[in-house]
């Protein structure tokens, strides 16, 4: 494999990197407040759905976007209404709104586009633009350094660089603000919240309207800036990859963007080779395809170092005996 | 608080669970532009007043059974098992081994020998999950979810490199040879003069399916597995004190599971299709849920939830074909029943439970 | 000169949870600048009345004046503003996080951590200084012993200003070095002008600290007096009851040989404390053995142990041959096999699967065995059958064995379990709080079943937190604190007042000091603590 090789699987590995990173991060708030979610897959397609749309009808990938994060966190409040207002199981309620947001979405295409379930494809303003960074043209011929620059670093669309920069904030947020101490307490022990004087159910509302958002903006990139437009269950398992990325990472930001990165790794290397050659034992697609999902489980059996999830998740908080 | 007579619990909260999902999808059609009446008239014209349309409505509710008793099953253990969909992606697998690879003198010797691989394949995948579940305490939810996709992966690569005949372009098996063919209703019931269930995928294994309601029945009320199944169930605490062993009594509650799912592949495999094909499950794995939490986890409830599910399959594909409205309405259906009768049922209980607390103050 | 207001009044509080009255019409003054104690018993309703006070539960009824002016309490926000910080029986403190950030949980001052952690440490330090409290600022929670978790949460309310500080139940948990140094920082803080109500129900720590004493028994507030002008003998009787005693129609008991023989029984829970230290004792055909005791110092790791679904070390003998005391073989199951019969403390999470039916439940524990079997099949009609009987026998009311074990009163959920348990004619039985929660009639009906079944020979452990029970029922009497066995005494010979004494940790016992001697291996306790952490 070339340099050349080498910097078009990094940078397709970054693209593939942000929604996950988004959505995990989106999970990460959620499950630090101890309300689980799997339902992030269909947070990210609903918002795939109504960015693409309405960026297909005005024009604006920006419009396109307030409708994805529009979107996903009504569906996030919706969780929320079930998880914490009455006190249902979490992880139905994920359950459903991933089901919800598959048939809204198509039928809500169908609809609006008689397309089969797709938006038309998006054009000019109705996508993301790549920005090309300062001066990435001119460092281009320094050698290793420039093309790494040009390539990888510069021309990503905007919200690559919100992904990116979300990690050191998510960080931030969580372990250097109030709100975050309270939110993370909230997770772990929501009695010491509750006797300390603050609204259990008020944070857990927060963490889920962030997580909502997060989940938008993985949604909007995912059609409107790694694709051209909505297509029916364009998400294709991501959401759930990213589930399995925030168990990877421990619940941690910066480890998060690891997991993420290297999931999306393995999906830049099957989308671009179909078997890998490793001088002769032949690694099928296939394998890369289950890896995220086989080392979590791995994680998960607690054999190479045990995840421990914040200890109230899934359980509603109730005071009264 | 206030509690609901059985009977309420038992019928009335899903029945409103289940209202409220028509309203609100009632909503969607009229949002989308089209006539909620006019659509549940042709649903019900092609799913229930064709022949071939319940041949196509049972094909769908014997998959919904098998996955339904599934996820029941891991429900009395208190087990959410959410891996119906990749165990009966290798239910299928076994099913397509066996149909391909050994030699069946005639249908019920190959049916029972690919029903006993099904099962057996299912259980495998779900022993995995279940017993880190059981001796580590690794999520079974997440574990299922997460087998669900290495089940996918691995079949796609059991059907591109190596089950696929050479030179077919598809990712799928080689026709299952004539001898594995199950009767399918029109075998059974069609006459000359009386053409019925003509092309309809409904089959034979709609049989099984039935047996298989009235097995699990057996099982969890009439046996002594059963009762520790729902005894663990109920209380975790109670069943040490009585000797159960959780261990054990997750493993094999979430083996029956794995099994009950795997069987989905015999309806599928070699009754549909007589091939195996990629994403032969389509779903049902997860419509199990929709269907065990409708069918309050009793296999009567069950089989009536699946036929209910089998007629919006069934009646959908009819609206997809003649109107505007894609098949992804039932997806929304789905999610609704769900939502309702397992995440939000206290928004449904509650006011149910306030209605009755004052029907019964005034008798007193 | 006028009395300055109390810093508490309470007037008339009551408080039900369902059926169960917790607080009866409670008032209650404490003065300012006092340590005022609250004894009872287990479930004398302490608890329900401080977390009124602190704005966890709502009352039903009754006003609640704070130095002088009336207040609502409707939430813990409402009770810091006041001035109240309580320190829970079971902390409330997130482990995983490090003293400094539990200290500032719901207090900080701003958006961000920085300036309130630098704050909190400086007032952590002085505080630390003023009244003995120090603990490591920037330790995680959950490395902290125990007793340093609970400076934590003084250090919490200290730092919310409140100068009213409610313990409830400090010591249960601490060694008596930690308890000793607790009592220290309490004094300090009461030097300092804070208002302090300790809720216990050991009369030692009561006598040693506090000014004024309030008893509460089954939900009502009995008396209220100054320390000083009262004897530990007084408070236990307050405490106790001299209720009418329950008198239970029994011959002398026959005892014969040894029925079950327990050598050096040693469990560690999961959380790695030991709460049995070497029991030993022999259990006789024919006979009751009570263990008396505050609940919470062994019995039920004893009766679990027993029952075969705890783990432990040592050696139980049943009728010459050694049970398993972990591994294959130790289950509850094989207990039953072996012929232990266990009624168990709590029937409604370990005794009955609550959504089964009577019929169901009556043979919760014995659904293997191979008369209920034919085939795959349980026979269930016959299960029925013999179910019905039972409750006739054992006049379950009503006799309906289709009910769920949820729709039956206490009483009649306990005769099931009863029933099931002694009709098997077990040769020991485990009783734990044969009637705990259960109605008058129904106490008579369940105290005749165990004699009759000690009449019969068989060998009866009967533990129980209700001491009138236990001497009503016992020939023998044994008392069990912090995981020991204190000596076992003959019921004719024991006198209720001195039990009560021993089951709080005071008094002697044959020659040894048995404070001592706990005191003592509280100290082994600390020191290998010391070392492991």
């Amino acid at each position: 494999m070339d340099y050349a090789t080498l910097l078009q699987v990094l940078d397709s590995t970054m693209r593939l990197a942000t929604p996950l990173l988004l959505a995990c991060l989106a999970g990460l708030f959620s499950e630090r407040a101890g309300v689980i979610d799997i339902g992030l897959e269909g947070k990210m397609l609903i918002a795939a759905f109504f960015s693409a749309a309405i960026a297909a009808a005005t024009g604006s990938v920006w419009l396109g976007l307030l409708a994805g994060l529009v979107s996903s966190t009504l569906l996030s409040f919706v969780h929320g209404l079930a998880s914490i207002t009455f006190r249902g199981n979490q992880l139905i309620s994920g359950v459903a709104i991933n089901f919800l947001a598959a048939g809204l979405t198509v039928l809500i295409a169908q609809d609006w586009f008689g397309q089969g379930g797709r938006t038309p494809s998006l054009i000019g303003s109705g996508r993301w633009e790549n920005i090309t960074l300062p001066l990435a043209e001119t460092l281009r011929p320094v050698p290793v350094l420039g093309p790494l620059y040009a390539d990888l670093i510069s021309g990503h669309s905007l919200l690559v660089y919100v992904g990116l920069v979300m990690v050191p904030v998510t960080w931030w947020v969580l372990f250097r603000t109030r709100f975050g101490l309270r939110l993370r307490a909230v997770g772990e022990a929501p009695e010491a919240v509750d006797t300390a004087g603050v609204s259990v159910t008020g944070l857990r509302y927060a963490a889920v309207g962030i997580c909502g958002l997060l989940c938008g903006l993985a949604g909007s990139y995912l059609a409107t800036g790694l694709q051209a437009g909505f297509v029916k269950d364009m998400t294709a398992g991501r959401g759930y990859i990213a589930l399995a990325a925030l168990i990877f990472a421990k619940w941690r930001p910066w480890s998060a963007l690891g997991a993420c990165l290297l999931f999306g790794l393995l999906q830049a290397v099957a989308l671009r080779y179909q078997n890998i050659d490793l001088g002769g034992i032949t690694i099928p697609v296939q394998v890369m395809d289950a890896l995220p999902y086989i080392l979590t489980v791995v994680i998960l059996a607690g054999f190479v170092g045990k995840a421990i999830p914040p200890r109230a998740g899934g359980e509603p908080y109730v005071k009264e005996r | 608080m206030d509690k609901l007579p059985p009977w309420a619990d038992a019928v009335l909260v899903p029945l409103i669970s289940l209202l409220l999902a028509a309203a609100l999808s009632a909503l969607v059609i009229l949002g989308i532009g089209e006539n909620p009446v006019e659509a549940f008239r042709l649903m019900v014209e092609g799913a229930l007043l064709r022949s071939a349309g319940w041949g196509y409505t049972l094909y769908y509710a014997t998959n919904f059974i098998f996955t339904g008793l599934a996820v029941s099953v891991a429900f009395h253990a208190r087990l959410f098992n959410i891996g119906g969909e990749g165990q009966a992606t290798l239910g299928g697998l076994g099913v397509a081994i066996v149909c391909l690879y050994l030699p069946w003198p005639h249908w019920t010797l190959a049916m029972l020998g690919a029903s006993v691989a099904a099962a057996l394949f299912g259980a495998a995948w779900a022993f995995i999950p279940a017993y880190l579940q059981a001796k580590r305490g690794s999520h079974i939810v997440i574990t299922t979810i997460m087998f669900n996709f290495i089940a996918a992966a691995l079949l796609n690569y059991l059907l591109v490199n190596v089950m696929k005949p050479a030179g077919q372009q598809d990712p799928a098996t080689d026709i299952f040879p004539a001898a594995t063919h199950l009767p399918t209703f029109q075998d059974m019931f069609a006459t000359e003069a009386n053409p019925l269930f003509r092309g309809a995928p409904g089959n034979v294994t709609f049989f099984l399916a039935i047996a298989a309601c009235v097995a699990i029945w057996a099982l969890i009320w009439r046996t002594r597995l059963g009762y520790e199944i729902r005894a663990l169930g109920h209380s975790e605490s109670a069943a040490r004190y009585a000797g159960i062993s959780p261990v054990k009594t997750i493993v094999v509650a979430m083996l029956i599971s794995g099994g009950l799912a795997g069987l989905m592949g015999v309806n599928t495999a070699m009754g549909e299709a007589e091939r195996l094909v990629m994403n032969a499950t389509e779903g049902a794995g997860f419509i199990g849920i929709a269907v065990a939490l409708m069918g309050r986890n009793h296999p009567v409830g069950v089989f009536l939830a699946a036929i209910l599910f089998g007629f919006l399959y069934q009646g959908g594909a009819e609206l997809a074909l003649w109107t505007n409205i894609p098949r992804e309405l039932i997806v929304v259906i789905q999610a609704l029943v769900i939502l309702f009768t397992g995440a939000l049922d206290n928004a449904v209980r509650m006011p149910l439970a306030r209605v009755f607390a004052m029907r019964r103050k005034p008798a007193e | 000169m006028t009395d300055p207001a109390p810093a508490i009044e309470l007037q008339g509080i009551s408080k039900s949870f369902g059926p169960v009255q917790a607080n009866k019409d409670i008032s209650l003054r404490v003065m300012p600048g006092t340590i005022h104690g609250i004894i009872g018993e287990n479930g004398a309703g302490k608890s329900t009345l401080m977390s009124i006070l602190y704005g966890f539960y709502a009352a039903d009824k009754g006003d609640i004046w704070i130095k002088g002016e009336k207040r609502q309490i409707p939430d813990s926000q409402a009770a810091i503003k006041a001035g109240i910080g309580m320190v829970f029986q079971h902390f409330k403190l997130v482990q995983n996080f490090t003293v400094l950030e539990n200290v500032i949980l719901g207090a900080e001052d701003g958006g961000l951590l920085r300036p309130s952690l630098a704050k909190a440490r400086g007032v952590l330090k002085s505080l630390a200084e003023e009244y003995e409290l120090s603990v490591d600022p920037d330790m995680q929670v959950q490395h902290l012993s125990v007793g340093h978790q609970q400076r934590v949460e003084i250090l919490k309310a200290l730092y919310r200003q409140a100068d009213i500080l409610i313990l409830d139940e400090p010591t249960g948990v601490l060694t008596p070095a930690e308890a000793d140094h607790l009592f220290r920082i309490l004094d300090n803080l009461r030097a300092e002008g804070k208002t302090i109500i300790l809720i216990t129900h050991k009369l030692r720590e009561i006598m040693e600290i506090t000014d004024t004493v309030s008893v509460m028994r089954r939900g009502e507030m009995t008396a209220t007096v100054k320390t000083a002008q009262t004897t530990p003998e007084e408070l236990a009787e307050l405490m106790v009851g001299r209720k009418v005693l329950l008198r239970v129609d029994k011959a002398p008991a026959q005892p014969k040989g040894a029925a079950l023989e327990v050598r050096d029984l040693r469990h560690v829970d999961t959380s790695g404390v030991e709460r049995l230290r070497g029991v030993s004792f022999d259990l006789h055909a024919g006979e009751v053995l009570g263990i008396a005791g505050v609940a919470g110092n062994g019995q039920s790791e004893l009766l679990e142990v027993l029952g075969g679904y705890a783990d432990a070390t040592g050696s139980v003998t049943l009728n010459g041959s050694a049970l398993p005391l972990s591994g294959a073989g130790c289950d509850g199951m094989a207990r039953r096999a072996a012929g232990i019969g266990h009624v168990p403390e709590d029937r409604q999470s370990e005794g009955l699967i609550m959504p089964y039916s009577a019929w169901e439940n009556s043979v919760f524990g014995y659904h293997r065995d191979p008369m209920w079997q034919s085939g795959l099949l349980m026979k269930n009609a016959a299960i029925r059958e013999d179910a019905a009987g039972k409750m006739e026998r054992f006049d379950v009311r009503p006799p309906n064995p289709d009910l769920a074990a949820k729709n039956f009163s206490g009483g009649n959920q306990q005769k099931i379990v009863l029933a099931r348990e002694i009709e098997r004619n077990p040769d020991v039985l485990l009783i734990g709080q044969p009637t705990r929660g259960v109605d008058i009639g129904a106490i008579e009906f369940i105290h005749q079943q165990i004699v009759r079944l000690r009449d019969a020979g068989k060998a009866i452990l009967l533990v129980s937190v209700e001491l009138d029970e236990i001497f009503a029922l016992s020939d023998r009497i044994g008392v069990m604190f912090d995981g020991r066995l204190m000596g076992i005494r003959d019921a004719a010979a024991a006198d209720q007042r001195e039990l009560g004494l021993l089951m709080a940790g005071v008094g002697e016992d044959e020659g040894q000091d048995p404070m001592a001697a706990a005191e003592a291996a509280e100290r082994e306790r600390e020191r290998r603590e010391a070392t492991h952490g």
